[in-house]
């Protein structure tokens, strides 16, 4: 017998299921200073955006309003272009859905290295075989009229 | 052997309705403010002691970990503290043990909380703190708590709406002159005792508001703080205590557990008769009624003797013993964990005379703050002096 | 006198703010559900109620008879194992009119108001109460110290649960 099958039952076994009762609550999420701004470039213009902190010589990609490491505050002369393209860092083939049923076709994430930032995002328009940690990859942008202004304005990121 | 630790910095972002900014953006902010107020930078602090209460409000599980890069925790030692409501100031208590015990010469203590990420409301996700067995089935809401509790509470000493608003009226009045508040608005009981009802004996201004924001301070140990500081602001006691959690089998008319709190600062702080020796007060004032609950548990006035004090002009700002100079909760805001904290940056800036439009008179010396949450039943105190 | 306090940052939106859509927000839910062990004390709790009563258990030391049931006296921190039945009548301890659903939106005009009460169960011990509903009342006459009795659903749509009781009724 599964776990949930168990949980359903009543207190004969012990367990109370407020069953049915949902509960509908969500969360919405601002984008910050630096996310609003980083996330208007990207639906705009179609460029990512990082902020370098001159004194530890870092570019955080995307974008921030502070070096996490001086703390000094990153501004507006700071924001720097830093292209479209980066390389695997890393990458893994999902085969389970988030709630970790089968899933039909594996998608494939990776930790993209953009200047000194790591992007997470999805790999696309590829084969497994084409997979490999260093490798060029380009990001591939959702039609304009489309972007929202989210990282999903990014459909997936294609290796060169 | 306890060494003496010292605040020699504080400060905060503006208290508002949702922010622009992410919680991590928030926390920066006002660390970032903090450390420039006493002049030192990310190098000269040693750990960080930081506190956020419900996760579900950021809507970010383990949102203490999501923060830390915000307070300053990068590749530093930092620990995060929980006691819902209680964490503002809790989160003191935690720092204060990082530099007394010896290990660390500096802390910075960061608090944030961001809940207009929670939709419906933010009330809603107080659903889960109830009894998932014996009491979630009856819908329980926030509110039923606060208004069973206040309606004892005025019930056991013939109090009425009234002398609650009062509460509410004096904080908000106060919290005009705070540059952070998000409220530009005077009201009179009337506007409040007349605001919609929400859960009798409750009206909607007797709450204070849901709000975005952080706040910090930065403690040092003596020889540091002596370094820093003409001024430094002494932490003299700390206390914490928890009620037990079947919160319906106590009686809800006086905050024992803000009473066992209380006694453990102020015995640490050598301090006999609070009432005298407390110069000003910053209890913790989610609802007008808990100013003077709290009042009540930190013996700073007798049971059932509170309202004709208020009403006297004991607790205002020239009275005898100033309640809530800052706004509090009422005045300048409530993003949860953030407002306990922010009660200790204003005792900070009342004992060292910059706290403006709002400076109690006669250079108080001795000021204690207290924050209260979890199920109703913990508090925590921190007694300050210079 | 000059207000020389440190406030940075905290930026406000407006309403007007959103609705523009300028301010770019993500939106996420987690669609998860929970199911809870009642426990050892909490399953006889339950059981006793789908049969029609409430027992509670008693502290042989500081003589406390509690509600809910617990395994052990949070007191005196030993075992509780002297269940004892008590009545299903009780007094007003407190009591709220409550205008608000639980996620705060409000309850409407033609829908009445919730009526929740801490209940002190007779033969529980002074000060022992539950938290429960009031019903077959006018919101305007409960008052502290009122006399109720629970009021049960028939035997046959009893589940095991708290809301076997459908409310507290004044006597
Ligand atoms: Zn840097
Ligand atoms: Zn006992």
């Amino acid at each position: 017998m599964g776990i949930l099958e168990r949980n359903s039952r009543n207190i004969d076994n012990r367990c109370w299921n407020p069953g049915i009762k949902a509960f509908p609550v969500k969360n919405v999420y601002t984008a910050g200073v630096a996310g609003q701004r980083f996330f208007e470039e990207l639906k705009e213009n179609g460029k990512i955006y990082g902020s370098k902190c001159e004194k530890c010589g870092l570019t955080y990609v995307p974008a921030r309003i502070y070096c996490e490491k001086c703390f000094d505050h990153l501004l507006e002369k700071d924001w720097v272009d830093v292209g479209i393209e980066g390389t695997i860092y890393s990458y893994t083939l999902v085969c389970k859905t988030k709630s970790g049923g089968p899933k039909e076709k594996p998608s494939i994430m990776a930790a993209i290295r953009i200047a000194d930032g790591l992007l997470i995002h999805r790999l696309g328009d590829c084969r497994e075989e084409e997979l490999e940690i260093g490798r060029p990859v380009k990001a591939e942008f959702k039609p304009k009229q489309d972007r929202t202004g989210s990282i999903e304005d990014i459909m997936h990121f294609k290796p060169l | 052997m306890m060494r003496k630790v010292a605040i020699v910095g504080a400060g905060m972002t503006s208290f508002v309705r949702r922010a622009l900014e992410t919680p991590k953006e928030l926390s920066y902010q006002a660390t970032k403010v903090t450390l420039d107020s006493c002049g030192l930078t990310l190098d000269d602090v040693d750990c960080i002691a930081h506190g956020t209460a419900p996760d579900a409000f950021d809507g970010l599980h383990q949102n203490g970990e999501y923060m830390v890069d915000g307070c300053g925790g990068w590749n530093k030692p930092t620990m995060r503290v929980y006691v819902g409501g209680g964490t503002g100031i809790h989160a003191v208590v935690h720092g204060w043990h990082h530099v007394a015990s010896g290990l660390f010469d500096t802390c910075l203590v960061v608090c944030e909380e961001k809940m207009s990420s929670a939709l419906p409301h933010a009330q809603a996700f107080f659903l889960t703190i109830f009894d998932s067995i014996t009491e979630r089935p009856l819908e329980p809401n926030l509110l039923w708590i606060f208004a069973l509790e206040m309606n004892r509470y005025m019930e056991r000493y013939g109090y009425t709406k009234e002398d609650m608003a009062l509460v509410a009226v004096k904080n908000k009045q106060n919290g005009l002159k705070h540059p952070a508040s998000q409220f530009s608005e005077k009201v009179t009981v009337e506007d409040v005792v007349n605001s919609e009802m929400m859960a009798y004996p409750v009206s909607r201004l007797d709450v204070s508001p849901v709000s975005d924001g952080a706040a910090a301070v930065l403690l040092a140990s003596e020889r540091v703080a002596r370094r820093l500081t003409d001024k430094p602001v002494w932490i003299e006691g700390v206390g914490w205590s928890l009620d037990t959690a079947y919160w319906a089998t106590r009686d809800l008319y006086y905050p024992r557990y803000t009473d066992t709190a209380a006694r453990m600062a102020y015995d640490m702080a050598g301090i006999r008769e609070p009432d005298k020796e407390i110069h000003v007060a910053e209890p913790y004032d989610p609802f007008d009624y808990k100013a003077l609950h709290h009042l009540e548990g930190l013996q700073l006035s007798p049971r059932g003797k509170t309202v004709e004090l208020l009403r006297d002009g004991h607790f205002d700002i020239d009275g005898n013993l100033p309640m809530c100079p800052s706004g509090g909760l009422l005045g300048v805001g409530n993003p949860i964990a953030a407002a306990g904290t922010m009660k200790v940056c204003e005792l900070f800036w009342q004992l060292r005379g910059e706290a403006g439009q709002r400076q109690v008179p006669g250079n108080p010396r001795r000021g204690v703050a207290q924050s209260w949450g979890d199920l109703m039943q913990v508090s925590s105190v921190v007694v300050v002096g210079n | 006198m000059e207000d020389t306090i440190k406030v940075a940052g905290g930026t406000g939106l407006t309403a007007d703010d959103i609705k523009s859509g300028k301010i770019f927000l993500t939106e996420d839910s987690l669609d998860c559900a929970y199911a809870w062990d009642t426990g050892v004390a909490v399953n006889r709790y339950l059981a006793e109620l789908k049969q029609g009563k409430i027992i509670a258990t008693r502290c042989k030391k500081c003589k406390r008879t509690m509600l809910p049931p617990r395994l052990f006296c949070e007191l005196c921190f030993i075992p509780c194992s002297n269940w004892q039945y008590v009545q299903d009548t009780g007094i007003v301890n407190t009591f709220s009119i409550c205008h608000v659903h639980w996620d705060a939106t409000r309850i409407g005009k033609d829908e009445k108001p919730h009526l929740p009460a801490v209940i002190e169960i007779d033969g529980a011990s002074e000060g022992m109460g539950i938290m429960h509903l009031l019903g077959e009342v006018d919101p305007e006459e409960i008052k502290i110290g009122m006399q109720v009795k629970a009021v049960w659903k028939p035997e046959a749509e009893r589940t095991g649960s708290i809301i076997d009781i459908k409310y507290f009724k004044p006597l």
